[in-house]
């Protein structure tokens, strides 16, 4: 597979490591007051969807960029490649 | 010398070149552009393997790739290549080839007796019987089994060869250099695309080099040879003979294999046998081609029956006749073009058998239409069939040679390689390419269904310009020779019903028309039970004739048509490739990279023993003029250490950069325990956990500045830690000010450990700094000058438990500063330590190290469950408290002692109470770290014990039923050695 | 009809005439006492053991292609009991015992060949891991040997021991493991639940669960709606996109491993040998071919088809071991879609919904599994309380901290 990595361009994806779901930036609030049922849904429920699915890779041969690619779990086509930062933060997510 | 009876005039073979090669030891003679097939049928060979199953005779049926029959182990040694295909080994002076799957010998093959009791093996039979007695199965009825099967062998010496990788890239793929692939590749050749042309044959043209037409006026291999001589002249064009394309992968990825070398005795010094190409294309055009199926009857497996298509490219392309007779049986008028060309080259061509009633005449030979070959004869070689002609007669033809012609399947292997399915052709009777392509790729020629020569020349050239447009580069539409455009005329007719004997489908594997009805009578209907079921299309070839008569036979016999009847699945590579081509380089002592620390050579020169720790080599123990065994070498490191002073190179460590305001913040989010407020010149060890709660990995993290930290891994971790760091500031807090760089490689870092290490670092840190306790107390760290000036850090912290240092210099002095740290020591008796010191003296003071770390444990069984923070957010704090991991009798962390310390404490050895049942129901623990001290005299051994911290004292049952050994063993503190940590803070 | 040696000859004499049908094709019924959702290996093994351990008519085991058609056809038919957890071994030794049996059970001959499994160990580290797996193996009632380098070099002379880049040091050697042919435990389970009374109904695609108060009351099917009182669901690598039609979420991640198989070659591997220094391990299948795999492709995938990456690591570890094998020609690979979960271990388990059952997780190791799974989940099925085996394949076992991680590398499917 090739990654168009939104900075370096098309990348060859054995550059890269897999983490999984991007909903994995969506760590819970530790405060919550049921942070210990949103963590155990946030690390071990998965949609796991059979068609559009947006998933982390990690440029480790590259320039250590996380990056959230959407890609078909069916044809194995990808639709778009953000910087995982710039996800992260139009999720919501801070310090 | 045998003379080669059935060579013919012409061809594209150097007839005043002659080659030497044995078969079966015995000698002849062949030409520059012969295969192993043609120069044996020249020599009047036709018998050239055996069959699997009942161990048939049988002679060469293709001319290709596709071959079922003839395979052959070629080479010797080292270099023996079994079951190669007859039909692509080109021949070279010297070549030396063996029949396989044959004792004593190929004419005369003892388990031919099998074909006697074919009756009784049928397909599947085996599922059916050899289950009574049980025993018997693994001891006689499988190692039989097994022995019988198999085709050919390899010797198990290692393959002398080497194989390289490559990565290529261009605009368009062509794959395939007939016809349509030659007209592509120019097509966009000329337009200026980046174009690669790639061909598994050894001479490109395909089959313009094995017809007997013209191309734009010329004979058309010479056509095919103007064509290359035009594309191998262009600068944008690479063209790849001798290169498969073996699977078409995402995103516009193929892989390819190249043989450089397989048609040399040897390869040259230094080069490789066989490049694996890894090509990018941006599009890419299938030019595959077809493959001629036959058709079955009754005993249609004798040498000399080929296929129509094979048959005359013997005669055209290699100048040989399959025999002096020969017969035609085809069911379309591609075989008419076989007898016109074998009865032009002045074969004696003794009979056309056409089973279309309505089949065009022939000159120069009998035509039977409306006919059908019902038997053969032959014992190892074909000398008649015998035929029942449209009026109801039998006739006996002599023949030879016959062949045969079912039609033509397109080549749409790599078009289904992402699952795509191939949809069908009426006028064909065949699969052609669906609708459902990889991305990216295109099919023209006979691939395509274009069947005729100038159908592959117009749609190649189309096919190219498409391509192009596609990719924005404009191609001029190319005149296109004259060629011949013939249509395809056939009436579909897959196996002969009448015959005594058995019609023959997969003629490697043995599958039968009658196994394709048992499997029906039996339900294994689905066209892939029927495959799995009689093996039918699973030999080398992969099906390539065949699986087109065993869908058509069960389509038959279900009553649906052949596309309802399905296909099975495609799957890379398009034929077999040698494995060595994938593995490339990496094999061997370059499977992987090795890593050197920065004292390597030192530790070389030291006569050090080296072992593997990941990539990294590292000193294990550094023996000693008269010490013959290990453990004198690691004791003797290990109590002079303690008494005075050692030296260990660290720098395997996983070491990570943390800078910015944000920086405490940070790590205080990483880490179980507190860092924000760490003091600058501090170091604090660290305990990471994974989200899930469990103990990840541990180190230290020093303080050198407000907005600076250097964090310390574990060797095994310190590329995932540093992954999840990155994981954590990008994906996690995007907004902390805090940058992360891997330094491992940037830092020589030795520890200096024992009592005497202050003494020593003092004669090497520049004066100016103060490294009493008082100023620079354990735990301290500090950027210092080294030796006049050198930069290096200064850490304070112990892994032995004695007074003890760490120190870093940029990487490039880590050799000198080896040699500096030991000159310095020399007074002190300063010694090197390895790994098993490093080891045992950890072990003696109780630390975690991987083994302890092992990925199930808690902090809680670490005995540091007091350490996680529950005051803040940080990985990992919220699910270790699930209840699951927090029960009383949790796994704790300790020591044990050998009751009778001639006894040894073993890692791997599970804890049992001192009485009662050894078995997993009453599994107290495990061990998981075990030394012998050198300092307590005695084996010891840390490891996880149910409520362990409650324990200390009591006996336990140390069990290890895998070595037969069961030890009694105390529990007592993890930490043997100065328990109150007195030595390391002096 | 029952297959012997006799048969063979007299079928043989008679013109094979008398074979029937290894199975039925029925039509479905209206309704069934309990539907079994999935032909592979594990749903076959569930109906065929309801039917003949437990007593149960009016089953359907209901597939959406043929039979035998998911990894239980595409495996590296390896089978074993060397697992190191005790909410595992005890599961697999079951299974392994099973193994030693079924062919005189179901009465088809699978070809269970135990010729033995050596987990290659290359540092002291790992030798300290095999030894406290084996024993752990032992103290489960099941068996193993810890060999040095020439306990090696006896049974594998051609193994790479003079020029490895991680020599070897070892083996754990479990005799008992071993091969079966894979597809014909498919068929063997098939046959032997077809004869007692279970209808198995190919190209029947569940597409919904019927669910009311709670309650499951059948499922729809492309061949229409088919009443259960109990629905238990075993489909591997579809198990998340079926139970999201009964509205669960699972700790599962479907990915694909590629395996591979050479040409044939006369007998070179006695056993299955596992590389411990790179993910490869392979045996000889008794047709000839080296039957081999590897790691998988690593993302998220339903797409049956692995990437070249993929390929040439499982070949490079391959080779490295075993450097005779660069002469071997790769006839075909192959992918196949895992229910990896997020600790590398499988669920046998009930769900929220009354009478609807789930067994999957089985990662790549659900092969070996197959008996036991089925005999579990049948088990499940029948009484409502898990077998004393498979009480550990909990679903909420994440949610109380009892995770069963063999590789303790934590909740994330692809490094299982």
């Amino acid at each position: 597979m090739i990654i168009d990595h939104p900075l370096l361009g098309p990348r060859d994806a054995q550059e890269f490591v897999y983490l999984g779901d991007a909903t994995l930036i969506d760590r819970p609030d530790w405060q919550a007051e049921n942070a210990a049922e949103a963590f155990h849904d946030y690390l071990y429920l998965r949609d796991n969807p059979a068609g559009e699915h947006r998933e982390l890779w990690y440029h480790e041969q590259g320039d250590r960029s996380w990056l959230v690619v959407t890609r078909n779990t069916l044809t194995h086509e990808i639709t778009s490649v953000e910087l995982a930062r710039d996800v992260a933060r139009a999720r919501g997510r801070g310090r | 010398m045998n003379k080669q009876i059935n060579r013919l005039n012409g061809g594209l073979i150097d007839h005043d070149q002659s080659l030497s090669f044995k078969f079966d030891g015995k000698r002849f003679q062949g030409h520059p552009g012969d295969t192993l097939a043609s120069a044996l049928l020249a020599n009047g060979v036709r018998l050239m393997g055996r069959s699997f199953k009942y161990h048939r005779p049988r002679g060469v049926l293709t001319s290709g790739s596709e071959e079922p029959n003839a395979l052959v182990e070629l080479r010797s040694s080292g270099r023996q290549e079994p079951n190669t295909r007859a039909t692509v080994a080109e021949l070279y002076d010297g070549l030396a080839a063996n029949s396989q799957n044959r004792w004593p010998s190929l004419e005369r093959d003892v388990l031919s007796i099998n074909d006697l009791f074919s009756n009784f093996l049928t397909a599947g039979f085996y599922y059916k019987t050899f289950m009574w007695p049980k025993a018997f199965w693994e001891k006689l009825y499988e190692p039989i089994i097994r022995n019988a099967a198999g085709l050919g062998s390899i010797t198990g010496e290692d393959d002398p060869d080497v194989y390289d990788k490559g990565f290529l890239h261009c605009d368009l793929l062509v794959i395939g250099a007939g016809p349509a692939g030659l007209m592509a590749a120019l097509t966009a050749g000329r337009a200026g695309a980046r174009v690669i042309l790639a061909d598994e044959d050894f001479v490109l043209g395909g089959r313009l080099n094995a017809e007997s037409i013209e191309v734009g006026g010329v004979a058309a291999s010479d056509w095919a040879a103007h064509a290359l001589a035009e594309l191998s002249a262009m600068d944008n064009v690479r063209v790849l003979p001798r290169t498969t394309v073996i699977g078409a992968f995402d995103h516009g990825i193929y892989g390819a294999v190249e043989r450089i070398a397989d048609h040399l005795p040897t390869p040259a010094s230094g080069q490789p046998r066989q490049i694996m190409w890894r090509i990018y294309s941006k599009r890419a055009l299938l030019c595959a081609g077809a493959t001629e199926r036959p058709i079955a009857f009754s005993n249609n497996d004798r040498p000399g029956i080929m296929l129509a298509g094979a048959m005359r490219a013997y005669a055209n392309r290699w100048a040989v006749r399959a025999h002096e007779q020969v017969a035609v049986f085809t069911n379309n008028d591609d075989g008419h073009r076989t007898a016109a060309d074998l009865i032009a080259k002045g074969v004696h061509v003794t009979a056309v058998i056409d089973t279309r009633a309505d089949a065009p005449s022939v000159d120069g030979t009998e035509l039977f239409a409306g006919a059908q070959v019902i038997g053969s004869k032959g014992r190892l070689g074909l000398n008649s069939v015998t035929i029942r002609t449209d009026k109801g007669f039998t006739r006996e033809i002599i023949c030879g040679g016959l062949a045969v012609s079912g039609g033509w399947n397109p080549n749409v292997h790599l078009t289904c390689h992402q699952r795509g399915r191939p949809k069908w052709d009426e006028d064909l009777a065949a699969f052609v390419p669906g609708d459902n392509l990889p991305v990216g790729m295109t099919v023209a020629g006979a691939a395509a269904g274009a069947m005729s020569t100038y159908g592959a020349l117009r749609t190649g050239a189309e096919g190219a310009i498409a391509a192009l447009s596609d990719l924005d580069i404009p191609a001029g539409v190319p005149e296109l020779p004259e060629a011949e455009d013939s249509p395809v005329k056939l009436r579909p007719f897959w196996h002969v019903s009448e015959g005594k004997g058995r019609a023959w489908i997969d003629l490697q594997n043995d599958v039968t028309v009658k196994d394709v009805k048992l499997a029906h009578q039996e339900n294994y209907v689905s066209v892939e039970h029927l495959k799995r079921y009689t093996t039918l299309g699973m030999a080398t070839d992969q099906g390539k004739t065949s699986n087109m008569a065993g869908l058509a036979v069960m389509a038959e016999l279900t009553g649906k048509s052949i596309p309802e009847t399905g296909t099975t699945i495609f799957r890379p590579p398009y034929t077999p490739m040698a494995m060595g081509a994938l593995a490339g380089r990496a094999v061997g002592k370059h499977f992987h990279p090795v890593r050197e620390t920065p004292s390597h050579k030192w530790a070389i020169e030291q006569g050090a023993v080296f072992t593997e720790v990941g990539d990294w080599l590292r000193a294990q123990w550094f023996p000693k003029e008269g010490e013959t065994h290990w453990r004198q070498s690691v004791d003797r490191e290990v109590l002079q250490t303690r008494a005075s002073v050692g030296v260990c190179d660290v720098t395997t460590l996983g070491k990570i950069d943390v800078q910015g305001a944000d920086a405490a913040e940070f790590l205080n989010k990483i880490y179980a325990n507190g860092f924000a407020k760490l003091a600058v010149g501090k170091v604090r060890y660290g305990l990471m956990l994974r989200e899930d709660g469990i103990a990840y990995d541990d180190g230290t993290a020093a303080r050198l500045a407000e907005d600076h930290f250097v964090v310390t891994t574990t060797t095994a971790n310190a590329v995932l830690v540093y992954r999840r760091m990155e994981f954590a500031r990008q994906c996690l807090w995007p907004d902390l000010d805090v940058q992360l760089i891997s330094t491992t490689e940037a830092w020589a870092q030795y520890a200096v450990a024992g009592p005497n290490s202050r003494k020593l670092l003092e004669k090497i840190v520049d004066a100016c700094f103060d490294l009493s306790n008082e100023a620079f107390p354990f735990m301290s760290c500090a950027e210092i000058t080294i030796c006049e000036g050198c930069r290096a850090r200064l850490f304070r912290i112990s892994f032995s438990g004695e007074l003890a240092y760490e120190i870093a210099v940029p990487t490039r002095y880590g050799d000198a500063m080896i040699r500096a740290l030991m000159e310095a020591g020399e007074e002190f008796d300063v010694v090197p330590y390895g790994t098993e010191a490093l080891g045992v003296m950890r072990i003696e003071k109780g630390h975690a190290a991987g083994n302890e770390l092992n990925g199930t444990t808690t902090a809680l069984n670490l005995g540091m469950g007091r350490m996680v923070s529950k005051k803040k957010d940080c990985i990992g704090n919220i699910m270790s408290e699930r209840e699951g991991l927090n029960q009383p009798d949790a796994l704790r962390l300790v020591g044990f002692k050998p009751v009778d310390p001639g006894q040894q404490v073993v890692a791997g050895g599970h804890l049992m109470k001192a009485d009662g049942p050894v078995d997993a129901a009453h599994d107290q623990g495990y061990v998981t770290s075990a030394a012998f001290s050198p300092v307590l005299q005695s084996s010891i051994g840390i490891g996880y014990l149910k409520d362990g911290a409650e324990r200390t004292g009591e006996v336990l049952r140390l069990a290890n039923p895998l070595e037969g050994t069961e030890v009694k063993v105390e529990v007592v503190s993890a930490h043997f050695v100065d328990p109150d940590g007195g030595r390391q803070r002096a | 009809m029952r297959y012997s040696g006799f048969r063979v000859i007299k079928e043989a004499l008679t013109g094979h005439k008398g074979w029937t049908p290894a199975w039925r094709d029925p039509e479905p019924k209206n309704e069934y006492d309990i539907v079994v959702v999935g032909g592979g290996g594990h749903g076959l093994a569930t109906a065929y053991y309801l039917a003949k351990e437990f007593g149960h008519a009016r089953i359907a085991v209901l597939e959406k292609g043929w039979i035998g058609g998911g990894n239980v056809g595409r495996n590296t038919t390896i089978i074993r009991s060397n697992y190191l957890l005790d909410g595992n071994e005890p599961f697999y030794e079951f299974s392994l015992k099973l193994w030693e049996g079924l062919e005189q059970d179901f009465n088809f001959n699978a070809m269970v060949s135990q010729r033995g499994i050596l987990n290659l160990v290359h540092t002291d580290a790992q030798r300290d891991a095999a030894r406290r797996r084996g024993n752990a193996m032992i103290l489960n009632g099941s068996d193993a040997e810890l060999l040095d380098t020439a306990g090696v070099r006896a049974l594998y002379p051609f193994l790479n021991f003079s020029n490895a880049r991680f020599p070897i040091k070892g083996g754990l050697l479990h005799r008992r493991g071993g091969t079966v042919r894979h597809d014909a435990v498919a068929w063997g389970y098939a046959r032997g639940a077809d004869q007692r009374g279970v209808d198995i109904i190919q190209n029947c695609e569940v597409t919904g669960f019927r669910i009311e108060n709670g309650k499951i009351l059948g499922v729809e099917t492309s061949r229409g709606y088919i009443g259960a009182k109990k629905v238990g669901v075993a489909v591997a690598g579809s198990s998340s996109r079926v139970m999201e039609k009964a509205g669960m979420r699972l700790p599962i991640e479907s990915h694909v491993l590629q395996a591979f198989v050479s040409e044939g070659l006369k007998p070179m591997i006695p056993g299955v040998i596992t590389f411990g220094a790179g993910h490869f391990y392979c045996s000889q299948s008794d047709k000839g071919g080296l039957v081999f795999g590897g790691d998988i492709d690593m993302y998220n995938t339903y797409a049956q088809r692995g990437n070249l990456p993929v390929v040439e690591d499982v070949i490079e570890s391959g080779v490295a071991l075993i450097p005779a094998l660069g002469r071997v020609r790769l006839l075909r690979g192959w992918g196949g879609v895992m229910d990896m979960s997020m600790d590398g271990s499988p669920f046998i388990d009930r769900t929220q919904v009354e009478g609807l059952y789930f067994n999957g997780g089985w990662c790549y190791g659900g092969f070996k599994a197959t008996p036991a799974s089925g005999w579990c989940f049948a088990h499940l099925l029948s009484t409502d309380r898990p077998h004393e085996v498979a009480t550990a394949f909990r679903l909420d076992r994440f949610r109380s901290g009892r995770m069963i991680d063999e590789k303790g590398v934590g909740a994330q499917p692809n490094l299982h």
